[in-house]
């Protein structure tokens, strides 16, 4: 990685009263580059993701972004910041009172990237044809889509203010084996076609071995191993294999 | 030492209390201030603002019309029965005008739309908070004090006092029914009793009551579906507290309201 990273991560803590979820983490991921953060159910990746939007104020420690320090941003620097920033939420988070098309366009309709309706609507189309949705749920309201319709809107959103970075936040829960490998296709390809950094974090390891450049494995608030995805499989590293092999017997302690 | 420890306890619990009402009251307040201050800083949401204004003026209209219709004639019995004691039966226009502007028709239209409004909207926020639809709002470089508060603090600053106006007519037109129809007034003497009574303050005061409690229904309603707690059952607590709160806000800014406006008079 020889020019600076696109988004870098250093010794990032945070905790929530007495639990520290996040105990000094590093991490980066260069220009282009798709990174997948895995790790159980609480060890930190949705606050590591929340941190670098600047939705959570970290306690300590230093994120970058484009080498600007994120936590230094504020009015409208915040906001140019965040335009750099396209996220799907692991429920998709799609705004109930609009209509698909209004939720796609979101960015268009208002603010300072505002568009005529009209331009707005077609690009919102354009977006929603481009995740596999025909024009005709542009009009409906996200409570009648099911839930894999809902996941692809949440990607169109993601996708359409063209962001240089995009966030996947767990995003095949809650989906069918088949939807969720739809899903995945679509993302790499996407990512690959926009050329944009990903920064993904999922428990599912079809998702990893799909999306992945690099994988990072988060495990009691600190990254355990990182490495390409062709390293996974033979990382040497215990928390690794119990990961990706599903074991209950390891250094990750399960409930029982 | 037991008796000791149990009174260090006791006296524990209430600062820890009396630190928690600080805090809340602090937080709200700052809360407050950050929301009234993006209603004059760009960029505006004027799509966002008329759909809440149309939610909590237009479609509040029944609720705070059938309450002041039947306030008003409950009135004019009351006013009737009591003023009978001192043969002051004609004082009931006048009564029933000024009670409705200055009192009844702030006060109880403030709560029917606290009960209306406030849950409604801590409901709503709750829910965003929850599915992440208001974390959602800043990933799209919307703030979500802008989009989603200050629309709903000015709207209801601005419905309540009309509001109220309607409220205040409809009453005073509840009280005329009764008098005229169980009562025996004469509709013209009614009427001109009533106009000759009633002064600008008394309708004034009234409004301005009416845009503080539309501003303490829209805070309490987003603040607790803004700070809401995880799942449904944070977002039904957000939803009582809103109403709880907005209800005896409203009570207790009415009291000083009243104090401001005719405590010298």
């Amino acid at each position: 990685m020889n020019e600076a990273p696109k988004i870098a991560l250093t010794d990032v803590a945070k905790a929530f009263g007495s639990k520290r979820v996040l105990r000094g983490v590093t991490l980066a991921a260069a220009k282009g580059e798709s990174l997948v953060i895995i790790g159980g159910s609480g060890t930190g990746k949705s606050v590591t993701l929340k941190c670098v939007l600047g939705l959570i104020a970290p306690d300590s420690g230093v994120i970058r972004v484009d080498g600007e320090d994120v936590a230094r941003l504020r009015g409208a620097a915040r906001e140019r910041y965040l335009d750099k920033f396209g996220m799907l939420f692991q429920g998709a988070a799609l705004f109930d009172s609009l209509p698909v098309w209004r939720n796609v366009a979101f960015r268009m309709l208002s603010g300072r990237k505002r568009r005529p309706v009209r331009e707005a609507r077609e690009i919102a189309v354009e977006k929603l044809r481009r995740v596999g949705l025909g024009p005709e749920t542009a009009d409906l309201f996200p409570a009648e889509l099911s839930g894999g319709m809902q996941k692809r809107v949440g990607l169109a959103r993601a996708i359409a203010g063209d962001p240089e970075i995009i966030f996947f936040d767990e995003p095949t829960t809650g989906l069918d084996p088949i939807m969720a490998d739809v899903i995945n296709d679509l993302i790499r390809e996407i990512v690959t076609e926009m050329g944009a950094t990903a920064l993904t974090i999922t428990h599912d390891m079809s998702s990893v071995r799909k999306i992945a450049d690099r994988v990072a494995m988060l495990h009691d608030g600190v990254v355990q191993w990182e490495g390409p995805i062709a390293a996974l499989d033979d990382s040497g590293n215990p928390y690794v294999d119990q990961f990706i092999h599903g074991r209950a017997h390891g250094p990750i302690e399960a409930l029982r | 030492m037991a008796a000791i420890l149990l009174v260090q306890s006791f006296l524990a619990s209430i600062g820890r209390t009396v630190l928690g009402v600080c805090r809340g009251a602090g937080s709200i307040a700052i809360f407050g201030a950050d929301g009234v201050s993006h209603i004059f800083r760009p960029p505006y949401y004027p799509a966002e603002f008329g759909r809440q204004l149309l939610r909590i003026g237009w479609f509040s209209l029944p609720v705070v019309g059938l309450t002041a219709l039947f306030t008003g004639a409950a009135l004019a019995l009351q006013i009737y029965a009591g003023g009978a004691r001192f043969n002051a039966e004609s004082v009931v226009p006048s009564i029933v005008a000024i009670g409705m502007t200055r009192e009844l028709g702030p006060v109880l239209g403030g709560l029917m739309v606290a009960g209306r409004v406030s849950a409604s909207v801590a409901a709503e926020l709750g829910t965003m908070r929850v599915t992440e639809q208001i974390d959602a709002l800043t990933t799209l470089s919307t703030n979500p004090m802008k989009y989603l508060v200050a629309p709903r603090l000015l709207a209801a600053t601005l419905a309540l006092p009309a509001l109220v106006a309607v409220g205040d007519a409809i009453g005073i037109m509840g009280g005329m029914l009764v008098g005229v129809a169980r009562l025996g007034f004469n509709p013209a003497v009614y009427i001109q009793n009533t106009v000759d009574f009633l002064e600008v303050m008394d309708v004034v005061s009234g409004l301005v009551k009416a845009a503080v409690f539309g501003f303490i229904i829209a805070l309490m309603g987003c603040y607790m579906g803004y700070h809401s707690d995880r799942g449904a059952q944070g977002v039904g607590r957000a939803t009582t507290n809103a109403v709880v709160s907005a209800s005896i806000l409203i009570l207790a800014a009415n009291y000083f309201l009243t104090e401001f406006f005719f405590a010298g008079a």
